[in-house]
Parts: structure tokens; C-alpha cells; sequence
């Protein structure tokens, strides 16, 4: 029979198979990724019941939610400033430590957002099961590995046996063919993608995302596309491995090396979906009629192109109608206005979604030889101690300090505004983050997700602009 | 635990993300105390009792019937240890979201899915009888309503069963794990992240 990527990642990790139907299947975990914010309840429980961690090799940990971006904030400063951050920080240093879980500390080289860090160090690979106390944790799908979110509980449960209780999700076949337009992002394929299926569409499934416009996005560009499944309501979405993954893996720090990388490649290229496999559910996307997508709600799914108009509450149905009554109070806009032009008060430009290398040479490329207007505050987050470094290396801090935005360090930061970076209320951001959920970026705060060069472009104008009249 | 019985909170609202249910800055502790002070806080408190869990007939309700997709966004398990921190014992909804309920279920609190119809009967019903009290029967896997009507339900059979016979989920993966040994031993790891 025919088999689908996520059967055959699924299928290899079975450890106990369900002795009948409605019992979880117990799924072995090969990479756990552990933060500061979802993980110290979890060592608790261990540390209640006098278990130990049983895989620290399969474990890996940084700091990235509750960490400052701003570089003049050391940690003594942090103590005082964010004396709750700052325990965060401690407690995930003392819970390594005493677990020999390895962990990549503020100020160490290798430290940045969790799903930055694993696919730029090699750790995440193709067919592996991955999780991690955050939701996008999807986004290393982009390898072709079935990464997904957990909560507390289940942090603990693969800390103690490297293993998960897991229903067999339901497969979501999310195809894009056809070739993009200039100016259009992976991160415009995917706010399509969530505002054609809506935010609960995903629910219960695994996506695959599939065609040539995916096949034609690079590494990075996958990584947006399955960031956001989550925003579609699935835990996972995954891009079949391809002669791009593995160009991009060659060579990084985890990556197999010599005869083992020769056995791996092996067995990454009898991953993807075999032909006449069948999908529970699939949809299909035309690349070229993708525009740069804005959302002007407060969940993701609500967006669009950026010439677009706001709808009407008319325009949806009965279910639906106070979600959008809700948000368009919330934004305080009027059905049927373009956003286009808009005036805005932040711009953030960062979060797992959109602070790669690439994220940011293609904001820098918007920027260069421009100014960001008067009023506006533009924040660029580097995803990465690495990302930043490579930056720095290519003038991009230049082009942005130049332009008048501040260049910080690398963590979540404005994203969900755990740090001190964050939106007053009533401000507008255009911002290349994940949520545009009511206070997400700060109380009262008004997020318009859309691409880095969406982003920069608005940066530019001190409003909501088209890219595509800058380029 | 076979039945929760009590007041309702109804919250007609769909696409509840958890940053609502507990804003991010609430998420800066060590353990899962102190949580229910974050419960709804972008909400609560607006001063002019609207929103219901800032009524006063509503704030000893511990069943909320929330709307459709409730608990999507983060998979911060500090949403349910809120609510339960708040005294919610079960969460009725059409949908959830797969993390949020999964995080739930672990912790007791009953994340109940009903259909449609019922829901919006039941939705109408609480809003208008602010004493109404329901019963959520786990066992027999339905919400009753005092004039001795009911609505069926269906829930994760496992997490059923856990909740009915007190496994503790943890524990029951320990018990597998000499075949979780087993599994090791034919699938060698690809990486070790201490040597990188």
C-alpha cells in the first residue's frame, strides 16, 4: 500500500502499537527541545517522583521566551528588572545541570530561539520525531521530521521515558503549485493557506505541504510554511525531505558525517509520499494568484491580500459573524476599508516565524538606502546568536541601524512580549510574527501579521505599504 | 473522578486562543501556583462586570461553556491550571483545539466536545438562568440538566478511563518501559546533542 511521509515517520516510531482502538499508540521521541517557561514544572514532577532524565542525549535546551533582546540588559541587570525572568532562567540552568541535559545559556554562542537553533545546528533531521513545550515546534516539519507541540505534562512524560501516549493523526495533503509572483513570501503562502481552511481547519491533522511553489521554497521559506501550521489548527505540518534539505543539513554541527551522512541520505530519500498515497483531506493552492497576504483580525486566519478590503461581518457565516464583529473592534476598522496605507506605529521584524538570515536580508534589501519614517519604531530580532553573527558579517546591522531600527539580540521578544519589549495599547505593528491574537504583542496592542518585506516596506512608509511599488 | 456537578459560566465567544485564557506575562513562574490571577486577565476587571466571569452571580460557576475552537494558539499548559485554578472543573465546547484539550484531560479538567445544536440550546439556556446547573456524568459519558434531560458526549476513551480509574498517565508510560527498551535497541539514535 502506498504510504504517506507522516505514515512512514509514524510507523518507525511505534514503540507500542494500540491493543485496540481509542488507545494511544506509545511513540518514541528521537529530539526534545526544552525552553525556560514550559519546562520547570516538568523537571518538578521528575524530581517528586525521583526520576531522572532518561535521554540527555536526546535532549537539548536554550533560553529564548522570558530573555531580554535589549543588549545593554545583562543578567545581574535582568535580576533586577525581571526578577521572574530571571528565575526562569536560573531554575532551567539548575534543572540541566543536575539532569547532564546540555543547554545553550544566555551569552553562549549557540543560544536563540528554540526552533532556530535546531534546524541551524543540525540536530533537527529528516524522519526523526521531534517535540518541544511550544507550539512551533511544526516548523521543523519543514525537514521532513513529525514535529509537534506539547504541553507540561507531556514534557515531563519524554524527559522520563523518551516516549509520548499519541493518537495517529489524520493526514491534510496542503498543495501549491505554480510559481510565485515577485514579492510574494512563503510566509504569503501560508496566511492564504490559513484564511482558505480557517484556523481550525488543521484540527485533528498533519499537514503536507506539497507542489512545486513548495518544492521551489528554500529551507527557510519551509520553515515559515510549517511554523504556521499550528495557526491552522494541526500540531504538524511537513515538507518531504529533497535535494534542498539535505544541502542545507550537509555539514552543520549534528549533522551524520562521512559514511553515517551516506546512510542517512539513504534512508531521508525513501521518506517522502509514495505515489497513490491517499490523503484523509487535501486542498490545492495556485501560487501565482497569491499576493502578499496582511491579516486585519485578531486570529490568523483572518486576512488579506494586501489590496484588499476589510470585510463585512455580512461576508461570513452565522458562526462566525461575532468573531469577526469582536475583531474588527478590537483593530478599530470599519468593514470594508483597504488597509493599504494605513498609518502604523511599531514594526517587528523576528519571532520563529520570520528572523533567519534570510528573513533579514530581504527586510535589509527593502531598507537599504532608506530611513524608517518619522514615528515609527522598527525592531529587528535576530532569531539566533548565529543568525545575528552572520548578519553582522553581511552589513545587515548597518542597513538597519542606518535606517533608524534597532538592532537587538536574539530571542522571542516582541512576539508574545514576555520580555520588556512590547506594544503600547492602542499602538499598530505590522509585525512578521505568528498571532495576531488580542494583546498578544502587549495589552491593548493591534498586530497586522505579513512578511519581512511587507514588514520593511510599511517600516518605510510609516504605513501599511505594497512591497511590490519598492522593489 | 465520575461527575462534576454546578454553575455555569457561559462564554459565547469562539476562537479562544490561549493567550486569552492566560496572557503570556503570567506565564513567568516555576510552578503552577497563583495562576488563576491570569485567568481571562485582558478581560476581566473591566470595571463594568460584562464580562461574565466578573459577575457576581457567575463566580462560583465551575463549568464553562465556551465557544467553538476553544484553547487554540500556545500549548501552554498554564490554560487549564488556571481554570482549574479558578475552580473550573470542566470545559464544554463544540471543538477543541488538539493541544489544549490533551493538556487538560492530564490535569482533570473535563474538556467535554457536544454537538452543535445541543450546545446552542444549552448556550441559551445558561445565559438566560444564571443558577442553572448541569452534570457532567463521565461514565456515562453525557451532561445532564435538571428537568432530567441530557446531551451525549464523546471524549478520548483513554483519557476516560484514566480519569475514571485514577492512572496516572506518567505512570502508565513507565510501565512500557521495558519495551521502550526494546524499541531503543533496533532504532538507534542519529545525533547525540552533548557532543556537538
Amino acid at each position: 500500500m502506498p504510504l504517506t511521509l507522516l505514515d512512514k515517520i509514524w510507523d518507525r516510531h511505534v514503540v507500542v502499537a494500540p491493543a485496540e482502538p481509542g488507545l494511544p499508540t506509545v511513540l518514541g521521541i528521537d529530539l526534545h527541545l526544552v525552553h525556560e517557561v514550559t519546562s520547570p514544572q516538568a523537571f518538578a514532577e521528575l524530581e517528586r517522583r525521583g526520576l531522572r532524565v532518561r535521554r540527555p542525549d536526546l535532549t537539548l535546551a536554550t533560553m529564548d521566551h522570558s530573555t531580554p533582546t535589549d543588549p545593554t540588559i545583562d543578567r545581574a541587570a535582568l535580576r533586577v528588572l525581571d526578577a521572574a525572568g530571571a528565575a526562569q532562567l536560573d531554575r532551567l540552568e539548575e534543572n540541566c545541570a543536575r539532569h547532564g541535559v546540555p543547554l545553550y545559556s544566555l551569552g553562549d554562542e549557540r543560544q536563540g530561539i528554540v526552533h532556530v537553533i535546531g534546524p541551524e545546528l543540525g540536530v533537527t533531521q529528516p524522519g526523526m520525531t521531534i517535540v518541544c513545550g511550544d507550539s512551533h515546534t511544526s516548523t521543523h516539519g519543514a525537514f521532513g521530521a513529525l514535529a509537534f507541540g506539547i504541553g507540561t505534562s507531556e514534557v515531563a512524560h519524554v524527559l522520563a521515558t523518551q516516549s509520548l501516549l499519541q493518537h495517529r493523526p489524520k493526514s491534510f495533503e496542503v498543495r501549491i503549485e505554480g510559481r510565485r509572483q515577485s514579492g510574494v513570501t512563503a510566509k504569503d503562502f501560508i496566511l492564504a493557506v490559513i484564511a482558505e481552511i480557517g484556523i481550525d481547519g488543521g484540527t485533528g491533522h498533519v499537514f503536507e505541504y506539497r507542489g512545486q511553489a513548495i518544492r521551489d521554497l528554500d529551507m527557510e521559506g519551509r520553515m515559515t510554511v510549517c511554523n504556521m501550521s499550528i495557526e491552522g489548527g494541526a500540531r504538524a505540518g511537513l515538507v518531504a525531505p529533497d535535494e534542498t534539505t539535505f544541502d542545507w543539513l550537509r555539514g552543520r554541527p549534528f549533522a551524520p558525517k562521512g559514511a553515517a551522512w551516506d546512510a542517512a541520505l539513504e534512508d531521508w530519500r525513501a521518506l517522502p509520499t509514495d505515489a497513490g498515497a491517499a490523503f484523509d483531506r487535501s486542498i490545492a493552492l495556485d501560487a501565482s494568484r497569491i499576493e502578499p497576504m496582511i491579516t486585519w483580525g485578531t486570529n490568523p486566519g483572518l486576512a488579506i491580500s494586501i489590496r484588499g478590503r476589510v470585510p463585512a461581518p455580512a461576508e461570513f457565516s452565522d458562526g462566525a459573524r461575532a468573531t469577526v464583529e469582536k475583531a474588527l473592534a478590537y483593530m478599530a476598522l470599519e468593514p470594508g476599508e483597504n488597509l493599504l496605507g494605513r498609518k502604523i506605529d511599531v514594526v517587528f521584524v523576528g519571532s520563529c516565524t520570520n528572523s533567519r538570515l534570510g528573513d533579514l536580508q530581504a527586510a535589509a534589501g527593502v531598507m537599504r538606502g532608506r530611513r524608517v519614517a518619522p514615528g515609527v519604531r522598527m525592531l529587528v530580532v535576530p532569531g539566533s546568536r548565529r543568525v545575528k553573527r552572520q548578519a553582522e558579517e553581511q552589513g545587515l546591522d548597518r542597513v538597519f541601524r542606518e535606517a533608524g531600527a534597532e538592532w537587538r539580540e536574539a530571542g522571542c521578544s516582541m512576539c508574545l512580549a514576555m520580555n520588556n519589549d512590547r506594544l503600547e495599547p492602542g499602538q499598530y505593528s505590522v509585525s512578521t510574527t505568528n498571532r495576531n491574537f488580542e494583546g498578544r504583542q502587549g495589552p491593548g496592542g493591534r498586530t497586522f501579521l505579513a512578511s519581512p518585506l511587507t514588514a520593511a516596506a510599511s517600516a518605510v512608509a510609516g504605513r501599511i505599504a505594497d512591497v511590490r511599488e519598492m522593489l | 473522578m465520575r461527575r462534576v456537578e454546578g454553575k455555569v459560566a457561559p462564554l459565547p465567544i469562539d476562537d479562544v486562543d490561549t493567550d486569552q485564557i492566560i496572557p503570556a506575562s503570567y506565564l513567568k513562574v516555576t510552578d503552577k501556583s497563583g495562576l488563576a490571577e491570569g485567568l481571562f486577565a485582558n478581560w476581566r476587571g473591566a470595571g463594568d462586570a460584562t464580562f461574565v466571569l466578573d459577575r457576581p452571580e457567575r463566580r462560583d460557576a465551575i463549568i464553562l461553556l465556551a465557544g467553538h475552537n476553544f484553547g487554540c494558539g500556545s500549548s501552554r499548559e498554564h490554560a487549564p491550571w488556571a481554570l482549574l485554578g479558578a475552580g473550573f472543573r470542566a470545559v464544554l465546547s463544540t471543538r477543541f483545539a488538539d493541544i489544549f484539550r490533551s493538556n487538560a484531560l492530564k490535569n482533570g479538567l473535563l474538556a467535554i466536545e457536544i454537538d452543535t445544536s445541543p450546545h446552542a440550546e444549552l448556550m441559551a439556556r445558561a445565559q438566560a438562568e444564571p443558577d442553572l446547573r448541569l452534570t457532567v456524568d463521565l461514565e456515562r459519558r453525557l451532561v445532564e440538566l435538571p428537568d432530567g434531560g441530557s446531551v451525549p458526549f464523546q471524549i478520548d476513551p483513554f483519557a476516560r478511563t484514566c480519569l475514571l480509574q485514577g492512572v496516572d498517565q506518567l505512570g502508565y508510560l513507565l510501565e512500557q518501559l521495558p519495551h521502550i527498551d526494546a524499541w531503543e535497541a533496533t532504532h538507534a539514535a542519529r545525533l547525540d546533542t552533548r557532543v556537538g
